[in-house]
């Protein structure tokens, strides 16, 4: 009990440094600064709290005075116990405040845990309730004790600390396509629903008054009950987390009151500010031009804390786009800028919940794309964090709160008819607006839907802190009026928030179904979005999907581009969606089998080798997300200005499965060192000399078999030569086995060009231009091992002319990007890699027929992406460890180094490959296609473009690079 | 009219066609369509637009045009529960995701081939994704959607992906009553 009561000791004061503590992490002075400002809001005017001055521990002592709760004498007694040298020394008064805090803290993580040991118990119960009895029992037992109730749920606190860490998370994690999609009907719930009850509630409150059922010691007039129905008509965020988590009904109701309750934000204040004017000035004196003046001021906080929101989304946005050099401090920023938007918004006493909201919203698209996958976790479960643990405080001080007897009075007519109307008016208000807004929307809202919206318009500690925010000189009755905020916010939290679990179940509202969407869904959603936009402007309609178009349009030309990255700039949504998906899939993988081997499993034999490959990519893209991998870390992905074309190859893909079990071995062992770039690059040698050992043994032992097959495939390689001499452009239309041999007396020249090999890697190198042949096999075994198990002959696989086009484009490709030639190929489609490599090592066994004209291309192309493409050959290195020896520890070190100057020119060097690459690339599609259909214009538009450059650049660039 | 289009939407769309009829034929070409701006720079316009037209033919009439459009109408509560003694309707679901999979299925053979979806994603993703990353894509797409394993996207497959989608919703335009 002691310990208890010890852990209760804690002051209002108090309170205001443990936020410092939970959010203080991430906010520097620049929180003091803007805080101290922020303190001059209407809302929390009055309680600028005085200890923001302290956070730290150095200052904690100069804040001894104020800490050192004066009302717990009895309590603080021990602490100094006498005079001269002691050993070991009582410092209560010095850690007092954050240790307090820290007891808090525990309290409410503990009592969460708690919660949470019977799962029966907590599905029935929510959260929310059992933290406020917790609070009205821990509360009782701080009365019992020092017969005085020294902790309240303080405004201040609430609004500048609390407050702002549920709702950074609600904005931030908004899911911002179903926001939009109900703007219409959230807007319309939030500033409409909330006027009505406001004005209803009041007024009725002012009839009942007259009538005579309120007793007559509430001393309130009209406007003290208009000021009451404001704060206590709006439906509270905290509590609609709090409560609708836990629910899961579908995301339509959900986002509808979800929304409604952040956006009405505005509507409160406002009305909160106007009506507190008006009381304070006194009704007599309010003129009709304040009232419009109240009309106008919506508008401006509404609208203006609208404009700080998305002013700092933007910033933050803008500022994520350079720090990838400081991955660390990267959700530093997230936490400050939003924080920043909130703060900003009250110094000018704007909305700040709805500057907050549009903050969270509007970067999260871009924030999310810029940082890398460590920020976006640490982003994510700290707002979760924060967000859970505020919610626990804010529900356990509203219980504490309410022990104290002296802050309020009862009476019990005001609260009875408080209830009844807010009651009634919500499920009016929500059924007229619903019946309005059926008119317009698309898919309609049910009754049930309806019932549930009322019934979940829950109130909860904003209108609290208002209320208790009241000066009791103006309103006389404040006390009542808190009592019945009380009674009202645990009504609605308690006992709905307790029976809608049951009322939804029994009432068979749609639930949400926690599913993450497939790729299937992902790209027929997308066709769908384009399918019905194009149907509105068929039918000249202006409608939703017709601006949601637009402003698509306006986002990829214009915000994109100024707001992410190059390299992020460049992917593609849906590219991005599938490799998320990949990557939910290799961790599910990894979780079930635990066991690396099972990787084996994915790319079985038995499987169709062609589908196992993008579950092979899973696991590489787990692990270079995740940037523990060996040649995989963040630094290399994110800031490599190629890491779009790094992209692009993936050429390690297929090699994955062979170094998998090397790598995770080594990634247990270093993925603490993450930072530490010098031992990673020593660790990338070994493994690569290990790799390299392998791969050579495996060689050995697999050489011969492929001789035999590649003669058989000599003759075909004879005709093709010939037409690779020739010249280039008629290479593109020649069918795809033609291509082949082309590709693969590059590899070696590609490796001769690039300089910086270093010197285990000449040694292969070596072997490589000796003995062209066998070199390019050595390769094989080890990177095709399903595919032969899978598909044994070529011919199981006829050359198709669909298959065809499906080779066309990379092999076309090849011809620029050598060193990954035979990854890529293995990695797509085995079947016909096989006859490439076949075709293509006999072409080299050949010796006689180096196909002249392409080495100038690709010397220009080798040398021209030098930069660019080390990494990724790189990375094929170390898949594979086959091409090279040791480039990756090079290509690490490279573009990180230089990335920054040379960003701008790589980039145009990287767009100049990408055209290049896609000008070889694009061709043959409209060659198969031309089978009779139509070609898409602006696809095929956009493929012209890229096209000149093909023509121009290589015979401009031949000169210069040869 | 059996399409359960109100009076007031034939009358608006009947001017539409007229606008767009360039050639005052009564009916629409492919290059009416393609007249219309937006449409040009809508990736699967040329697909759209196609889907218009019935097979092997160059010309649309308002009937066939409205026929189309009549796909997006939202399915409304009282033909839920309706009994489909006059057949389908054509905003009913299994319509709406069959002119979805038409536009993929170029060949009309009742099956997505991975070609087929490639050159649909092509057109969706632009250029700065290449070809080996949407092959990954596209294989991963059937993999996940083709369970008697042909390699393609049968109908059934298509409609079985989909079945948590809500495509009564995503595939239906407001003002198409």
């Amino acid at each position: 009990m002691r310990g208890l009561s010890l852990l209760l000791f804690i002051t209002v004061a108090n309170e205001a440094t443990t936020d410092l503590s939970v959010t203080g992490a991430s906010v520097p002075p620049e929180l003091e600064v803007s805080a101290a400002p922020a303190g001059t809001s209407p809302v929390a005017s009055r309680y600028v709290p005085e200890e923001y001055g302290h956070p730290g521990i150095a200052q904690a002592r100069s804040a001894e005075e104020p800490a050192a709760p004066s009302t717990e004498d009895g309590e603080s007694s021990h602490q100094h116990g006498g005079g001269g040298y002691r050993i070991v020394q009582w410092e209560w008064s010095y850690v007092q405040t954050p240790y307090i805090i820290a007891s808090w803290l525990l309290v409410a993580s503990v009592a969460k845990i708690l919660f949470h040991f019977s799962q029966r118990f907590t599905t029935a119960v929510p959260e929310s309730c059992m933290l406020i009895l917790l609070g009205l029992v821990l509360g009782a037992v701080v009365l019992i004790a020092s017969k005085k109730q020294p902790y309240q749920l303080d405004p201040g606190l609430f609004f500048l600390f609390l407050l702002p860490t549920i709702v950074g998370d609600a904005g931030y994690f908004m899911p911002a396509r179903l926001f939009f999609d109900n703007l219409g009907a959230i807007l319309m719930y939030a500033v409409v629903g909330t006027l009505w009850n406001a004005f209803c509630t009041g007024f009725c409150l002012y009839g009942v008054k007259m009538a005579g059922v309120i007793d007559e010691k509430v001393n309130a007039g009209l406007m003290d009950f208009l000021l009451f129905g404001a704060l206590i008509s709006a439906v509270d965020p905290v509590a609609v987390i709090a409560v609708f988590e836990e629910v899961h009904v579908n995301e339509t109701l959900f986002i509808i009151v979800f929304g409604e309750s952040l956006l009405n934000d505005a509507v409160t204040v406002v009305l909160y500010k106007v009506y507190i004017s008006f009381v304070e000035v006194g009704p007599g004196n309010v003129y009709t031009a304040d009232y419009f003046k109240g009309i106008a001021s919506f508008l401006i906080v509404s609208i203006g804390g609208t404009l700080v929101g998305l002013i700092f989304a933007i910033i933050l946005a803008f500022v994520t786009r350079f720090t990838k050099n400081v991955r660390i401090i990267e959700p530093l920023f997230i936490f400050l800028l939003v924080y920043l938007a909130y703060l900003t918004a009250e110094l000018f006493s704007l909305s700040a919940i709805l500057s907050m909201t549009f903050c969270g919203i509007g970067c999260n698209k871009y924030v999310e794309a810029n940082i890398s996958q460590k920020s976006r976790t640490t982003v994510k479960y700290t707002m979760k964090t924060l967000a859970s643990i505020a919610e626990t405080i804010i529900f356990i001080f509203l219980g504490i709160s309410a022990v104290d007897k002296s802050k309020w009075a009862w009476d019990t007519g005001l609260v009875v008819s408080t209830l009844i109307f807010i009651l009634v008016f919500r499920a009016v208000g929500v059924a007229g607006q619903t019946w309005f807004l059926n008119w317009f929307r698309l898919v309609p809202l049910e009754k049930i839907d309806q019932v549930v919206m009322s019934y979940g318009g829950l109130r909860g500690a904003v209108a609290f802190a208002l209320v208790v925010l009241l000066d009791k000189e103006h309103v006389k009755a404040k006390d009542y009026f808190v009592a019945t905020t009380i009674v009202v916010v645990f009504f609605t939290v308690m006992f709905q928030g307790l029976t809608i679990k049951p009322l939804v179940k029994w009432l068979k509202v749609p639930r949400s179904t926690n599913r993450k969407p497939t790729i299937n869904e992902e790209i027929h959603e997308r066709a769908f979005d384009h399918i019905l936009t194009a149907v509105e402007d068929i039918a000249g309609l202006n409608g939703y999907h017709h601006w949601r178009d637009k402003w698509e349009q306006f986002d990829k030309n214009y915000l994109s581009k100024l707001l992410l990255r190059k390299s992020v700039y460049h992917k593609s949504e849906l590219w991005e969606a599938y490799q998320k998906i990949n990557i939910r899939d290799a961790i599910s993988v990894i979780d079930q089998g635990g066991n690396v081997l099972t990787s084996a499993r994915l790319s079985l034999p038995s499987m169709a080798s062609r589908t196992s490959f993008p579950e092979v990519t899973n696991v590489t893209n787990y692990l270079r997300e995740n940037g523990s991998g060996v040649c995989l870390d963040l630094q290399v992905i994110d800031t490599v200005p190629g890491a779009k074309i790094e992209e692009d190859l993936e050429t390690h893909h297929v090699l994955v499965e062979n170094l998998y079990k090397p790598r995770r071995q080594y990634q247990s062992h270093y993925s603490r060192h993450f930072m530490t770039v010098g031992e990673k690059e020593r660790q990338d040698r070994e493994v690569f000399q290990r790799n390299m050992h392998n791969r050579l043994e495996s060689f050995k032992s697999t050489r011969y078999k492929r001789h035999k097959k590649d003669r058989s495939q000599k003759k075909r390689k004879g005709s093709d030569a010939k037409e690779q001499d020739t010249s280039d452009k008629p290479r593109r239309n020649v069918s795809w086995q033609d291509k082949d041999p082309v590709v693969v007396p590059m590899a070696p020249e590609e490796d001769k060009h690039d300089p910086p090999e270093p010197d285990k890697d000449d040694d292969v190198g070596i072997t490589f231009v000796a003995r062209k042949a066998p070199e390019t096999p050595k390769e094989r075994p080890k990177s095709v091992p399903a595919a032969l198990d899978g598909c044994q002959s070529p011919v199981a696989a006829p050359p198709s002319p669909t298959c065809g086009e499906k080779n066309l484009p990379w092999k076309s490709g090849m011809g620029s990007l050598p060193p990954c030639v035979s990854v890529e190929a293995t990695k797509i489609i085995p079947i016909d890699l096989q006859q490439a490599w076949d075709q293509s090592i006999s072409s080299l066994e050949s010796l006689a027929s180096p196909p002249e004209p392409q080495h100038p291309r690709v010397s220009a192309v080798s040398s021209l992406g030098g930069p660019v493409w080390t990494p990724a050959k790189g990375k094929s290195g170390a898949g594979s460890g086959s091409n090279t020896g040791s480039p990756s520890s090079l290509q690490f070190k490279f573009p990180t180094g230089k990335e920054d100057e040379e960003e701008g020119t790589l980039s145009q060097r990287q767009q100049e490959m990408q055209a290049l690459m896609s000008s070889l690339r694009q061709p043959p599609p409209p060659a198969t296609q031309s089978a009779g259909k139509r070609r898409n214009p602006c696809v095929y538009l956009r493929s012209l473009v890229t096209v000149p450059p093909s023509g121009a650049e290589p015979q401009s660039r031949k000169p210069t690079q040869l | 009219k059996k399409l359960n289009i109100s009076h007031s939407q034939i009358t608006r769309l009947y001017s539409r066609f007229h606008s767009l009829d360039k050639g005052e034929n009564g009916a629409l070409s492919r290059e009416d369509f393609q007249r219309i701006p937006e449409l040009a720079i809508n990736p699967l316009g040329d697909r759209i637009i196609n889907a218009f037209f019935p097979e092997g033919e160059d010309q649309v009439n308002f009937r066939g045009f409205m026929r189309t459009l009549a796909h997006f109408r939202p399915v409304e509560d009282n033909e839920k529960n309706k009994d489909l003694t006059s057949g389908e309707p054509l905003n009913s679901r299994t319509n709406k995701l069959h002119f979805a999979f038409q536009l993929y299925d170029l060949d009309r053979d009742d099956k997505i081939s991975r070609d087929e979806l490639l050159q649909v994603l092509r057109m969706m993703v632009g250029v700065n994704i290449s070809d080996e990353q949407l092959g990954s894509i596209a294989d991963r797409t059937i993999q996940e959607a083709d369970t008697n394993g042909d390699m393609c996207i049968s109908f059934s497959e298509f409609t079985k992906v989909l079945e948590k989608v809500d495509v009564e919703q995503k595939m239906s335009i407001r003002f198409l009553h």
